[in-house]
């Protein structure tokens, strides 16, 4: 069982909001409520070790946290429009959790939407970097403690009671006499005609439903297939709309060369050529990809023409920063061995698609005047402000609603589709419901961009002294609105992070190396386009879940591992002994324990460790895998395209988030993402060929399926503060470093491509450039 | 314009459609049944995966030209009425009880498929499922519920097992 956190004993500044009902807001503008920014830095810290990414995000929110309001309607539901967006993560049922803890309701009470875009918002409705829960925490809390608050004095007064002779049990307020009132019932009397000022204290006692797991308050609209999503929406005459795109990653389109047979497709009611390609309207999206396989488009070549991944690696290679520790030598100037060694590695890997499952959809309705926008944007500010320039409208215009979406992994963080939608609809002058196709979400979709990453390490006897990482990328697009906070903030940013980039910001408020390895260094420099090269990105990139340190994290734990096996020491015993505190030894320990570690196992096979703190939290996995060729060779009788390869058979996952809100949810997000850090290890990329990425569908995109799942999961949650960390990424890096270790000591050859199998020749099934494959006809035979 | 004539969720349905339109498009294009996902459109994803005379399948891969009149199509929004019983299907129940949906997009298919597995496990007289049949299962899932997939799917075969449970028109 977890402990009970440690609850906050201050107090709190709140407002009840003037309206018909109880409205209720935060005031939390203090920037020194974390622990964590008033600690000292240790000399020679690295800046996210004391301020990291979600710090930033919630500063930057702190400004319009009192813009957020908890609502109790006359029927007794508290209801709360997020500002973030559900996409898988559980964010809704975290805070649902929240306000229930806070207001004793039962769960099933609280109802959460997702808000419409909010521009006064600023920089307060943006959902990413695992910021969520960190950031919204303590303002939600405090609303709902001011709402119980007011409830409760409405009911002293309704009751003649004293307010604290009054209990609250599911909603309803009672008094020492059995009498009661529910909180729909005292939502007018607690409400406020003038906006006021309302000192709080949130509830001190041990949480009930905070920390307990919880399941998902929509899971049921889900199994019943009852959950609408963006392509399930119905809006009138919104009909389907794909659109044919270029041959090249971002290329253009000059004209249409055969509009009229377009049109003679049947169910064809217009076609259009926008910024990205020709859009097609039809009854049935069927139809638009039977006008998407008779189209014909004149096409300009994207920026990435002629470039392909071995070019770009070049570039990379070219784009590194030198080691500026020197080199040693094996031998010292009398020629005997040096005590003192120096260690490089380099690791590259390959772009890979930050596809979800949905793909890319966005219902628009544009008119002369005004415009509506529906789609899953985790960014819809920002989204809302670039829609309005692209059409020619003013921002208050365009009404951008947020829709839970089907997954987004980093994609939602742009608004292409929305974009683009607004763009074809006011081209037509109709509704539209615009959704891209697979394959063209895999080749001009968002892509995590390829790159490299070395280490040069430098040991004294068995002790790593020294440790130094350039990481070399091609641009990350973070033109996604960020750009304003940076503007607005980098002059407040402590360690002289003023000025430089927004990816140099990201990169330095993310990455730090937990372990006293002496002098430490990491550096990033990206390119493709070089810094003030050329304005526009040459790939549509992305930050794919977790950004940078998947490939970081993955390429430090192996220099780690090798280090280990040189000096002859157990790659635990080095970790345990050089982490800095023990919460990282803690989840280490806990995984080695579970999973057993240096067990006896068949050659072939073999165990690895990773290691991954970032969100305040840290994280350890253990992974088992599997490379006896039998294994490796395996084929799936249903699935003869099944990419097999080596099979993790056991995933072990310690974290450690602070205050956990809901370990089911908590728990999910460490299984998904473990299914990502194996992909992102073993198989899953895209191959740029000849300035297009070759990929077209899942058949050929080699994401976990259920051939590659581990036989045993397990995931062990350790609590350890009163404050929550950040989660939805946050089981990535570590599983992708374990099984990374695990196949090198499985093989007894350490990987330095990924994902391991990006060499492997192409299917030659992939449909050419340009197409689009049509649906097949057989699916009643093949059943 | 052909008439297509078919059975979808007990209902018997006409629709003004040409043959070769997939089903999974006259589904939810024209009747508003959008349980089942478009995900690729190639039979590869499977988040469409419906049943057909009580048999998984891919409404994507049909034209719906092919289906006769008699042919009954249960797609997930149907599928607790077309078994007996109130309430969910027992394979949505466990759904429920493990929390497999994450983003929730591709868990119709997944749903659909499972039942598929358990109600061919079932007729053939078995009460478990092994690694293989459970890696025989192609639909994606791109939040990773992969593991918990397979925890509900052994789950619900030990309650079907107890109380086997078939969708009409499914071989027992």
């Amino acid at each position: 069982m977890r402990q009970s956190p440690d609850v906050s004993r201050r107090r709190f500044l709140g407002y009840v909001v003037a309206g018909p009902t109880l409205i209720t807001a935060a005031r939390w503008i203090d920037p020194l409520a974390t622990a964590d920014a008033q600690e000292l830095p240790r000399i020679g810290a690295q800046i996210a070790e004391s301020y990291d990414l979600i710090d930033f995000l919630r500063d930057a929110a702190r400004p319009t946290a009192n813009l957020i309001t908890v609502t109790v309607e006359d029927d007794g539901t508290v209801s709360f429009e997020l500002h973030r967006t559900e996409v898988g993560q559980g964010i809704n049922t975290a805070i649902a959790m929240i306000i229930a803890e806070e207001m004793d309701v039962p769960l099933s009470q609280v109802r959460i939407t997702q808000a419409d875009a909010r521009p006064e918002l600023l920089f307060n409705q943006l959902t990413g970097g695992s910021n969520s829960i960190y950031t919204i925490y303590d303002p939600v809390r405090i609303a709902a403690a001011v709402a119980r608050q007011r409830l409760l004095d409405a009911a002293a007064i309704a009751l003649g009671s004293a307010g604290a002779e009054l209990g609250i049990l599911d909603g309803v307020i009672r008094a020492p006499d059995g009498s009661s009132l529910g909180f729909g019932e005292l939502a007018r009397d607690a409400s406020s005609q003038v906006t006021e000022a309302v000192d709080v204290q949130p509830k001190r006692e041990r949480p009930r439903i905070v920390g307990t797991p919880q399941n998902r308050i929509d899971a049921r609209a889900m199994v019943t297939g009852e959950l609408r999503y963006t392509g399930d929406l119905v809006v009138p005459d919104a009909l389907p709309t794909m659109v044919a795109r270029p041959p090249t990653h971002l290329g253009r389109p000059v004209r249409l060369r055969n509009e009229a047979a377009v049109l003679a497709v049947p169910g064809v009611t217009h076609v259009a050529l926008v910024e990205s390609g020709v859009a097609v309207r039809a009854r049935t999206f069927g139809q638009c990809i039977d006008a998407l396989q008779v189209i014909d488009v004149e096409w300009a070549p994207g920026p990435a023409a002629g470039m392909s991944d071995e070019s770009v690696q070049a570039a990379l290679a070219d784009a590194e920063l030198p080691q500026v520790v020197p080199d040693t030598g094996a031998l010292t100037p009398l020629g005997i061995p040096s005590p003192v060694q120096t260690r490089d590695f380099s690791f590259t890997f390959a772009f890979q698609p930050n596809c979800p499952l949905e793909t890319n959809p966005c219902v628009a309705d544009v008119r002369t005047d005004r415009a509506e926008i529906w789609g899953p944007m985790k960014n819809p500010v920002v989204a809302q402000q670039d829609i309005a320039s692209a059409l020619g409208l003013p921002q208050d215009a365009v009404t951008v609603h947020v829709v839970q979406g089907g997954g987004s992994f980093g994609r939602d963080l742009f608004w292409d589709a929305a974009r683009e939608a607004a763009l074809v609809s006011q081209a037509m002058g109709v509704p539209v419901k615009l959704s891209w196709t697979r394959t063209d979400d895999f080749r001009q979709g968002r892509a995590h961009p390829a790159c490299r990453s070395s280490i040069r390490i430098t040991r004294s006897e068995t002790d790593i002294v020294s440790y130094a990482q350039h990481h070399t990328s091609v641009n990350t697009d973070f033109g996604h609105g960020l750009g304003e906070i940076i503007t607005a903030r980098a002059d407040e940013l402590p360690g002289g992070l003023g000025g430089m980039g927004f990816s140099q910001t990201v990169f330095m408020l993310t990455q730090y190396v937990p372990y006293d390895f002496g002098a430490v260094e990491q550096l990033l420099a990206e390119t493709l386009p070089a810094p003030g090269e050329i304005e526009t990105n040459v790939f549509r990139t992305g930050s794919m879940r977790n950004i940078y340190s998947p490939n970081v994290v993955t390429a430090r734990e192996l220099a780690i591992d090798q280090v280990a096996a040189e000096v002859g020491r157990d790659p635990l015993e080095l970790r345990l002994s050089t982490l800095r505190d023990a919460r990282s030894v803690a989840v280490l320990e806990k995984v080695a324990e579970a999973g057993s570690w240096g067990r006896e196992m068949p050659a072939g096979t073999a165990q690895g460790l990773g290691f991954h703190s970032e969100y305040k939290g840290r994280a350890a996995c253990l992974i088992e895998i599997d490379c006896r060729p039998e294994t490796v060779s395996r084929t799936v009788p249903t699935a003869a395209y099944a990419y097999t390869g080596p099979r993790v058979t056991r995933a072990i996952y310690a974290v450690d988030v602070g205050l956990t809100i809901n370990p089911r949810g908590l728990e999910a997000q460490m299984l998904g993402g473990m299914m990502d850090g194996i992909a992102n290890c073993l198989s899953f990329s895209l191959h740029l060929v000849d300035g297009g990425f070759a990929e077209d569908s899942w058949e050929h995109a080699y994401y976990t399926r259920q051939w590659n799942v581990p036989f045993e999961t397990q995931v062990f949650i350790l609590d350890s503060s009163s404050q929550p960390g950040g989660a939805g990424e946050f089981g990535v890096a570590a599983s992708m470093a374990a099984t990374a270790n695990a196949y090198a000591r499985a093989t007894g050859s350490m990987p330095t491509s990924f994902p391991i199998n990006h060499g492997m020749p192409l299917a030659e099934s992939i449909v050419p450039q340009g197409a689009i494959p049509q649906s097949p006809t057989d699916g009643l035979g093949r059943r | 314009m052909p008439v297509q004539k078919f059975m979808v969720n007990g209902q018997r349905v006409e629709v003004d459609v040409e043959d070769d339109v997939r089903l999974l498009w006259v589904l939810r294009d024209l009747l508003d049944i959008t349980g089942p996902k478009y995900g690729c459109g190639l039979s590869i994803c499977q988040s469409c995966t419906s049943l057909v005379n009580g048999k998984a399948f891919n409404p994507c891969s049909v034209p719906v030209g092919q289906l006769r009149p008699s042919d009954e199509v249960v797609t997930i929004e149907g599928l607790a009425d077309a078994v007996d019983g109130d309430g969910l299907h027992p394979v949505q129940e466990v759904w429920l009880e493990e929390d497999v949906a994450q983003c929730g997009f591709c868990q119709p298919g997944q749903i659909m498929a499972a039942v598929d597995l358990i109600q061919t496990l079932l007729a053939d007289g078995r009460r478990d499922v092994t690694e293989a049949e459970l890696d025989s299962l192609r639909n994606v899932c791109r939040c990773g519920t992969y593991p918990r997939v397979r925890t509900a799917i052994r789950r619900a075969l030990a309650v079907m097992a107890e109380t086997p449970v078939f969708v009409r028109g499914a071989q027992r």
